[in-house]
């Protein structure tokens, strides 16, 4: 048998240890990832209790309420924001991405690690350091003022502007390191050969940089967009006490209207689309997959 | 002499202060097989990289036929090269690839196919047009690079060691496929190698680069029997050096002191002075090896033999410590030509072999 075992892919051999490993890793995603959506699923799908949150019977009502103009209003302005958002962070986490690959490879780890290293600071911290900046009498509007720029405060907080700025600033790490991954297996010679073919820049980033770098380029949306969605707490903090996103609609539902099932019927909707985007991720992967190194 | 198609005037080029290429002119005719032959870092790829318009030279000019092209884009030049690592586009397919430049020009569509398929017919890969990159053999990736560079019809050919990710059989055979290529199509090929074995087969002219510097441009015969100087001696083929002193010139003729003989040889392409330390250089096929009672050569020691079939190579230790290599002819007619390991034998070289070199250069 063990002989046999040996002839065997690596995958197929028994192995106490890797069993084990891959048993813990199965065990952390049922219960950390599949049995809460499912509870976020079925919540969606009972009817709300004023008492005890829930009750029977089951329902589609939240679903409905969701086609409701008010919401849809949220859905399409929320996910206008994150367009803009997504955009912005491509803007400059695009460039930021090129630049980092063709730096000296000794100092890529450590700026690799600088843009990291805000994670080790709460978002919701940076969120009101960012309130600081912004506010009526806060660093900028100073600044401004004592130049002579101006002669009364810009009203900076509380605008959409202000949020877009505060979600770009803690999602553009997101966004560079997918493309960061892009950029450093892009061969230089590609570009070149494209140049040498007879196209100019332009044509070369088009027709070449593109459509190497798009797998970067959705990861990094991926990673993007979906939270700009739902982080409530930057639209709370710097957008005042509009619902700007989703997630303050979906964070209402569950803190002040106490209405789970449509909390949870908003909350699977995001998910629905997280999913959709990850299949479209897969296809753009398969299409380059085992690119000729 | 004819126009000639690309020159390069005085080209220089430093990378953190230290020179990649001093100094550099070179002349490449219409319808050529130029290679730039040298050791790792001679400075012949970022040659290569100016002419295509990759980099820019520090110092001097590049024309091609009669226009200034060192501030033209890469884009713009009329020439196409084909890289290392052939740089094909992993997410176009074989027809893509090899369309890329056409595309670029905005040809109809009708030309862009029959152009394409033309040169697929050329370098025989018909049939192939819808694979991707990663689903074709290293040597059919070499044919869709060379293809897409032809597809543009260039005047010239860059081609940046195009050979050496391949395995030997391969080498072998697309090295002769190039050579009819570039003899049928009339384009002018400027190849670069560290090999000397494909530079001397392949090429009309070789030019040999060491250290940034033109060692010798000639053709493969000169290159390799009458080379310049003694880098050239070593880097083109396998050779053997005696040291030697000049004792006297006689007009045309030279007196030197080889291994304690006194032999009287043609005078050299340099003006040789009495007591001047130059090389002799003898390739292996020049070696004669003869009895150990011969009244003429240098005695030495057969300390290893090599049956190549056609030839007999043998390495001798000299008495004075210099290891020669000999490549003889079979003759079996010739008792004495089979000796054994460890057998004293002599070695010597019909005067006028030789082709003398100064030390110093």
């Amino acid at each position: 048998m063990a002989e046999r075992a040996a002839h065997l892919p690596l995958h197929r051999q028994r192995n106490p240890l890797r069993n084990a490993v891959l048993g813990l890793s199965w065990a952390w995603l049922l219960a950390l990832v599949l049995v809460p959506n499912l509870l976020v699923l079925t919540a969606s799908l009972l009817t709300r209790d004023p008492a005890h949150f829930l009750q029977l019977p089951p329902t589609l009502d939240s679903y409905a309420r969701l086609l409701d103009p008010v919401y849809l209003r949220v859905f399409l302005h929320s996910l206008g924001m994150a367009a803009v958002t997504t955009l912005g962070c491509l803007a400059l986490g695009y460039p930021f991405a090129w630049a980092l690959s063709r730096i000296d490879a000794r100092w890529r780890p450590l700026l690799v690690f600088l843009l990291i290293l805000p994670f080790w600071t709460n978002s919701l911290v940076r969120t009101y350091a960012i309130k600081q900046l912004l506010a009526a009498n806060g660093l900028i509007n100073q600044l401004l003022l004592a130049l002579g720029l101006i002669d009364a405060p810009l009203n900076l907080l509380y605008t959409q502007g202000a949020v877009i700025l505060g979600l770009v600033y803690l999602l553009l790490p997101f966004m560079i390191l997918p493309l960061y991954a892009v950029f450093e297996d892009l061969r230089p010679e590609l570009l070149l050969a494209s140049r040498d073919l007879g196209a100019g820049r332009l044509a070369t980033f088009v027709h070449v940089l593109i459509p190497l770098t798009l797998p970067g380029i959705i990861a990094g949306t991926l990673l993007v967009l979906l939270p700009a969605l739902g982080m409530f707490y930057v639209a709370d903090v710097l957008g005042g006490a509009r619902v700007l996103l989703v997630g303050n609609l979906i964070k209402n539902q569950f803190l002040d209207a106490r209405d789970w099932p449509f909390g949870a019927a908003a909350s699977i909707l995001l998910t629905a689309a997280m999913a959709l985007l990850l299949f479209a991720h897969r296809l753009a992967r398969r299409r380059l997959a085992g690119t000729a190194r | 002499m004819t126009q000639p198609l690309l020159s390069l005037r005085a080209i220089g080029k430093t990378y953190d202060q230290r020179a990649v290429l001093e100094n550099l002119s070179l002349e490449v005719f219409d319808g050529e097989f130029l290679t730039l032959l040298g050791p790792s870092g001679c400075g012949k790829t970022t040659l290569l990289r100016l002419i295509a318009g990759f980099e820019q030279p520090d110092t001097g000019s590049i024309h091609l036929a009669g226009a200034d092209l060192t501030a033209v884009p890469p884009e713009r030049r009329p020439l196409n090269t084909v890289f290392q690592q052939y740089a094909l586009f992993p997410h176009l397919d074989v027809f893509g690839n090899v369309a890329y430049g056409l595309r670029r020009e905005r040809r109809p569509r009708a030309e862009i196919a029959a152009r394409v398929e033309a040169a697929l017919a050329l370098v025989q890969l018909d049939g192939l047009a819808r694979r991707k990159p990663r689903q074709l053999s290293g040597g059919q990736q070499q044919r869709v690079a060379i293809a897409r560079a032809l597809v543009k019809r260039p005047q010239l050919l860059l081609l940046d060691e195009p050979l050496s990710a391949l395995d030997a059989g391969l080498r072998r055979q697309m090295q002769l496929e190039l050579k009819r290529l570039q003899r049928e199509l009339g384009i002018a090929f400027v190849f670069v190698t560290h090999d000397q074995e494909e530079a001397l087969s392949m090429s009309d002219r070789v030019a040999v680069l060491h250290e940034g510097v033109l060692q010798q441009l000639g053709t493969p015969r000169e290159v390799y029997e009458r080379p310049a100087n003694l880098f050239t001696a070593r880097f083109v083929g396998a050779a053997n050096l005696f040291p030697a002193q000049v004792l006297e010139t006689q007009g045309d003729r030279v007196v030197v002191d080889c291994a304690g003989q006194r032999r009287t040889l043609p005078a050299p392409s340099f003006a040789p002075r009495a007591g001047q330390r130059v090389s002799l250089l003898l390739r292996p096929e020049d070696i004669r090896v003869l009895a150990p009672t011969a009244d003429h050569g240098v005695p030495g020691i057969v300390v290893e033999r090599n049956y190549k079939g056609s030839t007999l190579d043998s390495l001798i230790h000299l008495e004075g410590g210099q290891q020669v290599l000999a490549s003889e002819f079979f003759d079996e007619d010739d008792p004495a030509f089979d000796y054994r390991l460890g057998e004293p034998v002599r070695v010597s070289w019909v005067d006028g072999w030789e082709w003398m070199l100064p030390d110093d250069g």
